[in-house]
């Protein structure tokens, strides 16, 4: 599994950090950073809770 | 077991809860039953991207059509719910019975109307793409004088796009302060602020008496005696839930769609998004829920209470969150805060529009409100899920710096 940002999307609203935010971090930047590009496979749950309340659908899974 | 969901509303608390079915693993029939002729979209980008120009329509749908098909979700769009028989189990829709099975209802609300403008050309309210697209036209065509009447998000979220499209916006809000409602006075103030720092003309304190003229030749009178022309109008005094077509079905309706703690309002029947109301179990006060994050949250608990025995069902508690992007800025607020909570900033500046402040009242956290501060906020949710008290939050803010 592996997390892939649509960064032209996203727009830092912070919703995947408070989610899992050992993956995801804004930073005060305002840009998000993604921590953990390959999360284990435990982790599918949370990481699909991220992609659905993103509200800009930024975030998408592959594999 | 049952065999089949509808869901009237194919909107995001609809549409969201059609696709948490399917990955839930419910193979039975999902009808989803939208009015609007247009397959569903989202509407935030309404009064940004898409108003801005910057995106065109197709971009703000909620789930490609690639994505949507293969759920295998019976959208009937461009159709309309026109009654409801709870008892019997009927749902009406174009005036033809049919039978349900179970039925979410997420019939969202719709703008309040400013009494005197009925049908006035050049006035406009903004909640479909259509009545975007034609704010959008209007501007395209060159109107650069805007009056919005309501300093609400959304007239905020118009005046902030229409500036930055080069127009000149008066801003008008009855309201002492704008936002005062929501955010109270002293941060009322700061988000004016940023409106007045962009060139907006804000008026508040004042009512509108009247609008007469038509578009391009507009005029807006103050009940002070002072009056603004303009190009064209949009009011955004807030919105009306869509439960007429619930007169007599048996459910209870009270501003909105009356829902038990788990989204339940009647047999076989559950609600969410904009037209539902429940009681929130953590203060116990009557909700009816605006926010986007709303509609996807409780358009997935409700349809799985649905599917659930009374045994199963699990009381709907959310902590509300929204954000709003005004000109560069992303204000964002978390739980629900009282006009006279105690106010703390506790980080960055309110003179730089760029901090975080806590909201409390009786020794707890009652809210989180950032400008620019998404990360804060965020952690402010969290503090505001475990119910934190105004102490312990102030300590954990303490470690931002």
């Amino acid at each position: 599994m592996r997390i892939v940002v649509d960064y032209d999307l996203c727009e830092s609203n912070a919703i995947c950090m408070a989610i899992a935010p050992d993956v995801f971090e804004v930073r005060d930047d305002d840009f998000l950073y993604v921590l953990n590009e390959a999360p284990g496979e435990d982790r599918r749950g949370q990481m699909e809770e991220a992609v659905q309340r993103c509200p800009k659908q930024a975030i998408a899974i592959e594999g | 077991m049952r065999d089949s969901v509808t869901i009237v509303g194919a909107s995001l608390a609809g549409l969201r809860a059609a696709e948490t079915l399917r990955r839930d693993g419910f193979g039975g029939r999902i009808s989803l039953i939208g009015e609007e002729p247009h397959q569903p979209y989202d509407r935030p980008p309404l009064s940004k991207q898409v108003l801005a120009g910057d995106w065109e329509p197709e971009r703000a749908l909620l789930t490609p059509a690639e994505k949507l098909e293969p759920l295998g979700i019976d959208l009937r769009l461009g159709v309309r719910a026109t009654g409801l028989d709870v008892a019997a189990r009927q749902l009406e829709v174009d005036g033809v019975a049919e039978p349900f099975d179970g039925l979410l209802i997420a019939t969202g609300a719709r703008c309040r109307i400013l009494p005197g403008t009925e049908g006035l050309a050049g006035v406009h309210t903004l909640r479909t793409l259509d009545d975007c697209l034609a704010i959008r036209a209007a501007l395209d065509a060159g109107a650069d004088r805007m009056v919005v009447i309501g300093a609400g998000f959304i007239g905020a979220e118009v005046a902030s796009v229409a500036v930055g499209r080069g127009a000149s916006v008066t801003l008008v809000e009855a309201l002492p302060a704008p936002f005062a409602r929501l955010l109270g006075r002293e941060m009322g103030a700061v988000v004016a602020d940023v409106h007045v720092a962009n060139g907006v003309d804000l008026r508040c304190g004042v009512g509108v008496s009247s609008v007469v003229g038509g578009p391009g030749a507009m005029t807006v009178a103050m009940a002070d005696g002072s009056d603004v022309d303009a190009d064209l109008v949009v009011v955004g005094i807030g919105v009306v839930p869509n439960t007429g077509w619930l007169e007599g079905s048996g459910l209870t309706l009270d501003d909105g769609v009356v829902c038990d703690a788990t989204c339940l309002a009647g047999p076989n029947v559950v609600a969410a998004g904009d037209v539902a109301r429940w009681t929130d179990p953590r203060t116990g006060e009557s909700m009816r829920v605006e926010h986007w994050d709303n509609a996807v949250e409780q358009g997935r608990h409700a349809v799985r209470r649905l599917l659930a025995t009374d045994e199963e069902a699990e009381v709907y508690a959310p902590v509300p969150w929204f954000w709003s992007d005004q000109y560069d800025r992303k204000i964002q607020l978390a739980g629900r805060p009282h006009p006279d909570d105690e106010v703390r900033v506790v980080d960055g500046s309110t003179d730089e529009h760029r901090f975080a402040a806590f909201y409390g009242r009786r020794g707890q956290l009652t809210a989180v409100l950032g400008m620019n501060r998404p990360r804060q906020v965020m952690q402010g949710r969290g503090l505001l899920e475990q119910g934190a008290g105004w102490d312990d939050a102030l300590a954990v803010a303490a470690g931002w710096g």
